[in-house]
């Protein structure tokens, strides 16, 4: 067997490697093993390629991997979880950024040996180049949208759109001249500037609010550009892994998409979130809130059968999910059965709710989903909102007219009774106004979050 | 359209269908997890610039795969890396 033949297997069983690895992340129990799975697919394909006859030196790869690794190393270790977003944000953009460069490498090459670039050499070469190029730069807006360093409001108006849609027209003549008609190095460098410049634009026009939904989709064009990168070198391996994460990113978008009941072009292009506060109308005084304290809440919650409570990404602004966690475990000791029900949109990127729940220790069979809730919504004794607000507004289920129409939410207000715990009235980031905290089966615990579920768990402690 | 052309693209789609099969199957609580997983597959890319760095046809080109290669190395590493830290993080109620 040749050495080309033994590294073409070698990809093949890095490819399923992957495959496997992806499947076993469908439950808590296998996936820590499918993630080392794919982690070893990395390490073969890593190790085939070392045998490639075309690897004449080894030194700059040694010294590559070792400062990649111990960066990686570094990054992955010390993160916050809060700020898994703005990680993945930085590792997609260094994703799309290598693939981007082995595009450059090999037009490089073309160009500087004056040999003719065949028209799909050229394709695929175009296509990563751009593919990685507006991953990168978009990735990293993307980032400092995430960690505050870029404005979170939408930076959108006419001329920056027509600006943009030059600027791709630009790009697609670029490439199609320099596959067509004449290798020209200017030319290309010309397109990977704008290109550059288009994904900040891309990004740059959307809120805050919806980088989950572009990091999902950033996630989505990295895997791509992978693919991309496979079409220029004839990779198999690079195409397959692409693929997946292609596909991976664009069931990500859309899963976060259809939670909000929006569209992906409105989520990109619709400047959403720039609004300010619309609601609060001229009524506000007809409605009455029910406040309620500590004791009292503790009683209610001690004394049901089934607690559901509806963390936000509040709860993780107040550092309170370790004191969810322990109201839980007082309550689960007194024999109340509780769940955490997460919708698909808390937190900043899609499930990232769920880890910061898992990171105070919540077991994973106490995390549900909105559908597994709802129907049975009726039976439910408690709920208790922390830290959430669009997510639980009936309006979205009840008023055709309200801006969140039709986006599917967890109907606290059909529960048996519903305990809100906010600092104020105030409206989320719709901008629009709750009638669940005027409801008769409503009580408002108004308050910090960490500090009412700790006074909540000192009452439970003395019942 | 030569035929290595045409096969990447028969394997780019049929890959697609299978990421679409698996992938819908993750429960959303793995979202996270999935997303930084997936991510750090996406850094097979670090087969393309090791055989730019390796190859070395030119300094430029030896320097434009070192930079691949460290972000792609960065991003396969700490994304198995970061995965496998979130994924001890959730336990059943058993332990």
């Amino acid at each position: 067997m040749s050495i080309s033949t033994v590294i073409a297997i070698t990809y093949l069983v890095s490819a399923a490697l992957f495959i496997l690895g992806l499947k076993r992340l469908s439950h808590p129990e296998t996936a820590p093993g499918g993630n080392r799975m794919a982690a070893v697919g990395m390490l073969l394909a890593v190790a085939a390629t070392l045998l490639d006859e075309k690897i004449l030196s080894f030194t700059w790869i040694v010294i590559g991997v070792l400062v990649g690794g111990l960066i990686g190393t570094v990054m992955a270790r010390t993160v916050k979880m809060t700020a898994m977003p703005e990680m993945v944000a930085v590792f997609n953009g260094f994703g799309g950024a290598a693939s981007g460069l082995v595009a450059v490498a090999e037009f490089l090459r073309i160009s500087g040996s004056g040999e003719t670039m065949a028209a799909d050499a050229g394709v695929s070469i175009m296509a990563g180049t751009i593919i990685g190029t507006v991953t990168f730069s978009g990735s990293l807006i993307a980032f400092g949208k995430l960690q505050g360093s870029v404005t979170g409001n939408p930076v959108q108006n006419a001329g920056l759109r027509l600006l943009a849609i030059a600027l791709g027209l630009g790009v697609l003549g670029a490439a199609g001249y320099l596959i067509m008609a004449e290798i020209d190095p200017r030319v290309y460098w010309g397109l990977v500037g704008a290109a550059l410049i288009l994904g900040v634009l891309f990004v740059i026009a959307i809120g805050g609010g919806d980088m989950p939904v572009v990091v999902a989709l950033l996630n989505s064009y990295s895997g791509l550009a992978a693919s991309a990168a496979g079409f220029v070198l004839g990779n198999n391996a690079l195409i397959i892994s692409g693929a997946l994460v292609g596909a991976s990113g664009l069931i990500l978008t859309s899963i976060m998409c259809r939670a909000m009941n929006r569209s992906l072009s409105n989520v990109l292009f619709s400047a959403f979130g720039s609004a300010t506060a619309a609601g609060s109308s001229a009524d506000d005084g007809d409605k009455v809130a029910t406040p309620i304290e500590a004791e009292d809440t503790a009683m209610i919650l001690a004394y049901a059968n089934q607690v559901v409570f509806v963390p936000g990404y509040g709860l993780a602004v107040a550092q309170a999910q370790h004191k969810i966690r322990e109201l839980a475990d007082l309550l689960t000791a007194r024999g109340v059965s509780v769940r955490y029900c997460v919708h698909p949109v808390a937190g900043r990127m899609p499930g990232h709710m769920n880890v910061l729940l898992a990171e105070a220790n919540v077991p994973y069979d106490q995390l549900c989903e909105p559908d597994d809730v709802n129907p049975d919504m009726e039976n439910i004794d408690v709920t208790v909102v922390v830290g959430a607000n669009d997510v639980v507004n009936p309006l979205a289920r009840d008023d055709a007219s309200s801006p969140i129409a039709g986006m599917p939410i967890i109907e606290c207000d059909r529960a048996k009774s519903c305990i809100v715990i906010k600092r104020s009235l105030s409206a989320g980031y719709a901008g629009i106004d709750n009638p669940l905290f005027y409801k008769s089966n409503n009580r408002m615990f108004f308050g910090d979050a960490a500090d009412a579920l700790g006074r909540i768990a000192e009452e439970v402690k003395e019942l | 359209m030569t035929g290595t052309l045409l096969v990447g693209l028969y394997v780019f789609v049929l890959a697609m269908f299978v990421g679409f099969e698996i992938i819908t199957k993750v429960p959303p609580k793995l979202h996270t997890p999935l997303m930084s997983g997936s991510n750090a597959i996406s850094g097979i890319s670090i087969v393309g610039a090791l055989l730019v760095v390796g190859a070395g046809e030119s300094p430029a080109m030896r320097w434009i795969g070192l930079v691949a290669l460290i972000m792609a190395t960065v991003n396969a590493v700490g994304g198995f890396m970061v995965t496998d830290r979130m994924l001890q993080m959730f336990k059943s109620k058993d332990g």
